[in-house]
């Protein structure tokens, strides 16, 4: 390597460096097999899914199904409810992250442009109800919203989304504050008020950072287990999450493992198919914001 | 400005800042949710400290913050640097790092409920191949809590993705003139990549810190918090005061202990971090 160095008057960067780097062939090795392990749990998930109950209880377990059980599929569906839960989910989701993008994107853009004193002093509030742990405040809302008369309605896990979540505030704030300021004057020039200037310069720019939060929103809504519990009570309004922790529960005496398999798969097929569709925007938009 | 921000300043009060406030007068009370509370002073505090459950509650949720948040952290570093090179099937391996992030959850604790599971799971059968008769995991108080450790280290993913973002602001022209200088790789990281990265880090070690004190899913859908309390995670003792005893003046004492201590733990963190955490330009714009 140190011939390298002597005759190319270019300095070598990692990437150009010779192909027999030890480093590199002990790194590929390492991540091959931290990947193996990674995907494992994967695969078993997916093709457990697939076996009969009573393969199920077979030790060691088999790595392909004996015989495929697609009827594990629609045994989930008499079992737990699964398209109402699918279906109560989907709508929570869907409007959290309706709310989270209109609200965060507004105050985030508020945050971004102006810079005033009393403006940073609101910032630093908002940072710091970022460290503000759930279960905290979680017993005066719960108390709150029961006297508006929310519980076993989905207005408890959806309304507050519309009143901005601080982490997506904070990712859109310093992606916003990245746009050039010409632009604006641009605008100004043009007559445009500041909620069109938001509407028409700064939203359009934002594609990736508001797609990384529209996932983030996505994601959090449809993993949370903590509100939905708290807030609904009645069988047919519950997520998925709920529903889905009821397999576990004393009610069976042996858990129906097939079905938690199904469960799970089912349940990351939404986000997986967000994340294939967006994955471009989510990556950009992660580097962009700087999350740093 | 204030037209914009108001929808966040509205929620900030409605649901962040009252709530706070009626928590810490809660925390003084007797209260059931459904009677008026009634003030008992700091006797909800002085129980706290003769309760077994609030100690076993606080031993078990450091337990698993204090293993497993680090460990997790150097995972998603090692991670990181490793595909930060040039390397074969860079996009795979990146992307097979970060999916099982997104299965967290209730679903990855029904997949990792089997795993464990020591007759039929797969955790002991890949042991077996090592001939290793493995424990019982979830059902054993020795293990329950280290299945649960264990099982936190499959979203290391998701930190790989922050320091991936992080490294690849680290500038290469810095990094050539050390190399230049005929520094090692090992030097490279400890005086350059590694002070670089430094915000990324304090960052994850704080929102980890915060999210670890307050597991909840694992506790509620694989243990129940046994066997023999060996996983009554501090927020799963929380909720179980409020919601299945009804305590939740008793509860909401909890809620502000846990909110101190995060307080704490974050002050700690940052005024420690003051001298090693290095931003560009100095400050922040």
């Amino acid at each position: 390597m140190s011939t390298v160095k002597a005759t190319s008057p270019r300095v070598p960067t990692s990437h150009s460096r010779r192909k027999a780097d030890p480093v590199k062939i002990a790194s590929f090795i390492t991540l091959l097999i931290t990947t193996f392990l990674m995907l494992l749990p994967l695969f078993f998930m997916v093709s457990t899914s697939l076996k009969s109950k009573r393969e199920m209880l077979k030790f060691p377990p088999t790595f392909l199904p004996e015989s495929w059980a697609w009827s594990n599929y629609t045994e989930i569906f008499d079992t737990l409810q699964f398209g109402t839960l699918y279906k109560n989910s989907l709508i929570i989701a869907g409007l959290t992250v309706i709310g989270t993008l209109l609200s965060s994107a507004l105050v985030a853009y508020g945050f971004a442009r102006y810079r005033g004193r009393g403006n940073q002093l609101w910032f630093a509030l908002l940072l710091s109800t970022m460290m503000l742990p759930y279960p905290a405040i979680m017993i005066p809302q719960f108390v709150l919203f029961s006297k508006m008369n929310w519980i076993d309605t989905f207005l408890p896990l959806v309304v507050p989304a519309f009143f901005g979540s601080a982490y997506n505030i904070f990712l859109l704030r310093q992606f916003f504050s990245t746009l050039p300021e010409e632009l604006f004057d641009a605008g100004r020039i043009d007559g445009c008020g500041e909620l069109k200037m938001w509407r028409t310069i700064a939203l359009p720019l934002s594609a990736p950072a508001l797609a990384t939060v529209a996932i983030f929103a996505f994601i959090y809504s449809w993993n949370d287990l903590l509100t939905p519990v708290l807030y609904l009570s009645s069988s047919d309004k519950f997520t998925l999450p709920v529903g889905m922790a009821s397999l576990t529960s004393s009610r069976f005496r042996i858990p129906p493992w097939h079905l938690l398999m199904v469960a799970s798969v089912l349940a990351m097929v939404p986000i997986v198919t967000l994340f294939a569709v967006a994955q471009k925007q989510f990556v950009e938009g992660i580097v962009l914001t700087g999350i740093k | 400005m204030y037209l914009f921000i108001s929808p966040w300043l509205i929620g900030f009060l409605v649901f962040a800042l009252y709530p706070i406030i009626s928590s810490l007068y809660y925390s003084f009370t007797d209260y059931d949710i459904i009677h008026p509370p009634r003030f008992i002073g700091l006797a909800n505090y002085t129980e706290m400290f003769h309760n077994d459950l609030f100690w076993k509650s606080v031993t078990v949720t450091l337990r698993y913050t204090f293993i497993s948040v680090p460990v997790q952290m150097l995972l998603a570093l090692g991670f990181a640097l490793l595909l930060h090179q040039t390397i074969p099937l860079r996009g795979f391996f990146r992307t097979a790092m970060y999916f099982p992030s997104m299965v967290s959850g209730v679903a990855m604790s029904l997949l990792w409920y089997w795993i464990f599971n020591p007759q039929i799971g797969l955790f002991n059968y890949m042991l077996s191949w090592f001939g290793i008769h493995g424990p019982a995991w979830l059902m054993s108080p020795d293990t329950a809590l280290y299945a649960l450790i264990i099982m936190s280290f499959w979203t290391a993913g998701s930190g790989m993705i922050l320091f991936l973002a992080g490294l690849q602001g680290v500038p290469s022209s810095l990094i050539e003139a050390a190399r230049l200088d005929g520094a090692g790789r090992f030097r490279i990281f400890k005086n350059i990549t590694l002070p670089m990265i430094s915000p990324v880090l304090l960052f994850q070690l704080i929102m980890g810190l915060i999210d670890s004190f307050q597991v909840f899913t694992q506790a509620f859908v694989m243990t129940q918090g046994g066997p023999n309390y060996s996983t009554w995670f501090y927020v799963y003792n929380l909720y179980n005061t409020a919601f299945k005893e009804y305590r939740a003046g008793y509860s909401s004492a909890l809620a502000w202990v846990l909110l101190i201590v995060v307080l704490v733990f974050t002050a700690i963190i940052m005024k420690l971090s003051n001298r090693y955490v290095h931003y560009e330009g100095g400050e922040r714009r």
